[in-house]
């Protein structure tokens, strides 16, 4: 339980250690944070509710299905396991820009070595190994040679695209025809054992909650972990009672019933790499290389080898994340991995709350990404062809709003200087024309027809969530410095 | 405290040090003693982080001899000088501002319990130490490093150096980057330091916190300690500025000819 506060006001020992950790002092805890710029994933949660809440308007009875619900929890889950692998590097500070064709170079392995007649445990296996090699060959030259990640993972963009293309010919794939990687996106849990696996997640994720009050020697007030996992259960029962309703079309000859393989084995693989991060030493030296590296070293932390280690463990959780995106499609060709799917991971990362500048992270923050990124285009998809602005007015009026309010705050700025300074003209000018141009073209564009099933509008939208995010991330790190 | 009472608990007898050509340190003597707060000034230049920097072992010393606890060892790097019980808090601190109190203080010596961290005896741990140097003014071992004042990170870089039963601390411009409250509470905790028995070394520009807390003073000039007196109430501000600057204030002090040697 951190409670972070400027502490500037009447001291005493320790006095926030001795209050019970209770409703009110979260609530405190969490206003004192957004307060000092630090959002966390509050912006991830509130950009899935407004989306649900803008496509759930748009197109009820096409967004808000229970075959669009598993669709998209299956279309995000690629995204997010890569994401996971990206938030590794991102907390020492460094960036994977090669992760999706990490995940699509051991995909590939996997599958040739299916085709080939390998069993599984032997396939799984090299592919593992490959993914955790292309990793360590990563991080050998950031930690070692001390090249700049960015570079070195630019030029693996290149360099793994290469192999892809080599193991896999040009304009071919390799079909996968193994159950169980096929199943991994595709098959569900019959209802019943999607209930067994829910309740028994609840249970752990309680259970878990109860020791770590009895090892802070109960810290947090009863009533806050009754709140937690109440919480957790209204969301997760209600998942289940979505996805255990049949969603076949209505003609088809058989019914589609309950919760995909991915949800379980997402949830998995966060809470073993959350664990890592939180309870282990290993995972303590992780944050401190990412805030601080020449304190850590000055710490006796061997900081090279975290760095390498990193590396790795991002080419090996890729590497998992390649074999969910060759079950999404059951094959591979020379694209998965690439396309929109590689910044995707590291927008998920990043819009989730991880901080790009290092050591500010959690690996929830990938998954709430990863889920604000796969709605995006799951949304737009069905949205298809629109005549978005067709009344233009509480556009603009909203516009005018934002402009009224900025205004007014730089003028309330200015209020105790006596002069009007250049730099205060320039702002309001930049910010008239801002107003005036994006108003005109709301009323330009007002009865044209855009297709938001587009490739092209679709990538528009991820990559402006992705500035936001990043721009967030930013910003605070400005304010607390 | 005396110095008859009690030998030095680390001596530096006649260090030499070279860059080159350039000589830095000319057979410097230096004595810290336990339960004493030793001050080390001299201007820019003089030569007090070469000397810092021998003891703590990151530069080997040309000649001469370091004896700790009377007994003479050879300090090969930062492990060998924190095994025997010497702490530096380097001007920037080296904290992690992403991680807690708790986290900073145990960072790369985290307790383990069945391997994992162990965070309720790290917790109690920094609350006692925390307590011992009567810290009063870090409301929770949880809070972040981030939302800590200058002084308050000073405490914290201060707590992590004698949480590992360090016998030497030598702190470097503690004071420098603080407003005049948070400096008296560093200060104050300097001295807390010197009454639980560690020697305590402080290296400042600041002839008003030298004074306040000091017992002893060298100061260095040009690269040789020009005096090795011990602070006394009548001793005033502008003999150490004196000592600094020119080498010697009256009789005390080294001469011009040696100087030019």
């Amino acid at each position: 339980m951190t409670s972070e506060r400027v502490s500037s006001e009447a001291a005493s020992d320790f006095a926030l250690d001795s209050v019970q950790h209770n409703f009110r002092t979260a609530v405190e805890d969490f206003r004192s944070r957004v307060k000092s710029g630090d959002l966390g994933s509050l912006p991830a949660i509130l950009a899935i509710v407004v989306l649900v809440t803008v496509f759930g308007l748009a197109r009820p009875d096409s967004f808000l299905t229970a075959l669009n619900f598993s669709n998209f929890l299956e279309q995000a889950a690629a995204v997010i396991v890569i994401a996971l692998a990206v938030t590794f590097v991102l907390l020492l500070g460094d960036i994977d820009l090669a992760a999706g064709y990490t995940a699509g170079v051991s995909a590939a392995v996997l599958a040739i070595r299916l085709q080939a007649g390998w069993s599984l445990p032997m396939a799984v296996l090299l592919s593992a190994v490959v993914a955790v090699s292309l990793g360590l060959w990563t991080g050998t030259l950031v930690a070692k040679l001390g090249i700049p990640s960015f570079v070195v993972t630019l030029a693996n963009f290149l360099i793994f695209q290469g192999i892809l293309l080599i193991l896999v010919k040009d304009g071919g794939s390799v079909r996968i025809d193994n159950p169980v990687i096929t199943g991994i996106v595709g098959d569900n849990l019959n209802p019943t054992w999607s209930w067994v696996v829910a309740l028994l997640g609840l249970g752990a994720y309680g259970a878990a909650q109860l020791s770590r009050r009895r090892r802070s020697d109960g810290a947090t007030s009863l009533a806050l972990v009754v709140a937690r996992v109440g919480l957790a259960a209204v969301l997760i029962v209600g998942m289940v009672l979505v996805l255990n309703k049949n969603r076949a079309f209505a003609s088809a000859a058989s019914e589609i019933r309950g919760m995909p393989y991915v949800i379980p084995l997402v949830l998995v693989i966060v809470l073993i790499l959350t664990f890592v991060l939180n309870r282990t030493r290993y995972g303590r030296h992780l944050f401190a290389v990412g805030g601080n590296s020449e304190a850590a070293r000055r710490a006796g932390i061997n900081v090279t080898r975290v760095r390498l280690s990193a590396f790795a463990i991002c080419g090996l959780v890729a590497g998992i994340g390649g074999a969910f995106l060759a079950s999404r499609v059951n094959s591979i060709d020379p694209k998965t991995g690439g396309n929109d799917t590689l910044l995707l991971a590291v927008g998920a990362a990043v819009v989730g709350g991880t901080s790009l500048f290092g050591g500010k992270g959690r690996m929830v923050n990938a998954v709430l990404g990863g889920l604000v990124l796969a709605l995006i285009p799951n949304g737009l998809g069905l949205v298809g062809k629109a005549v978005p602005f067709g009344t233009v007015w509480p556009f603009i009026a909203v516009i005018a709003l934002f402009f009224g309010l900025y205004a007014v705050g730089l003028l309330r700025s200015r209020a105790s200087g006596a002069s009007i300074s250049s730099e205060f003209a320039t702002r309001l000018l930049t910010a008239t024309v801002f107003a005036v141009g994006v108003s005109t073209i709301l009323v330009r564009y007002s009865d044209t027809e855009i297709d938001f099933s587009s490739s092209g509008v679709k990538f528009i939208c991820s990559g402006m969530a992705l500035l936001l995010a990043a721009s967030v991330d930013a910003i605070t790190r400005r304010r607390t410095a | 405290m005396s110095e008859k009472s009690a030998g030095p608990i680390l001596e530096v007898v006649g260090i030499n040090k070279s860059f080159g050509p350039v000589r830095v340190l000319h057979d410097v003597n230096f004595r810290v003693y336990p339960g004493q707060v030793t001050a080390l000034i001299g201007d820019n230049g003089a030569g007090k982080t070469t000397l810092v920097k021998c003891i703590t072992g990151i530069y080997p010393a040309d000649s001469g001899e370091f004896r700790f606890e009377g007994k003479p060892v050879i300090i090969h790097g930062p492990r060998d000088a924190a095994a025997l019980g010497l702490e530096v808090v380097y001007q920037d601190l080296a904290l992690c501002e992403n991680l807690d109190v708790v986290q900073n203080l145990f960072l790369g010596r985290e307790r383990l319990r069945r391997g994992l961290l162990d965070e309720p005896s790290m917790e109690a741990a920094t609350r006692e130490t925390l307590a011992s140097l009567s810290v009063r003014t870090v409301k929770s071992v949880r809070q972040m490093v981030s939302s800590l004042s200058g002084g308050q990170r000073q405490t914290v870089a201060i707590a992590k150096a004698v949480l590992w039963n360090s016998k030497v601390v030598l702190l470097d411009e503690p004071t420098a980057a603080l407003g005049v409250a948070q400096t008296k509470q560093v200060l104050d905790l300097v001295r807390r330091l010197a009454a639980q028995g560690l020697g305590v070394v402080l290296i400042s520009h600041n002839m008003n916190d030298v004074l306040q807390v000091s017992d002893r003073v060298s100061a260095m000039y040009l690269g040789r300690v020009a005096a090795d007196v011990p602070v006394t109430a009548d001793t005033r501000r502008e003999f150490l500025v004196e000592l600094i600057t020119a080498g010697r204030s009256g009789d005390v002090g080294i001469t011009n000819s040696e100087v030019s040697e």
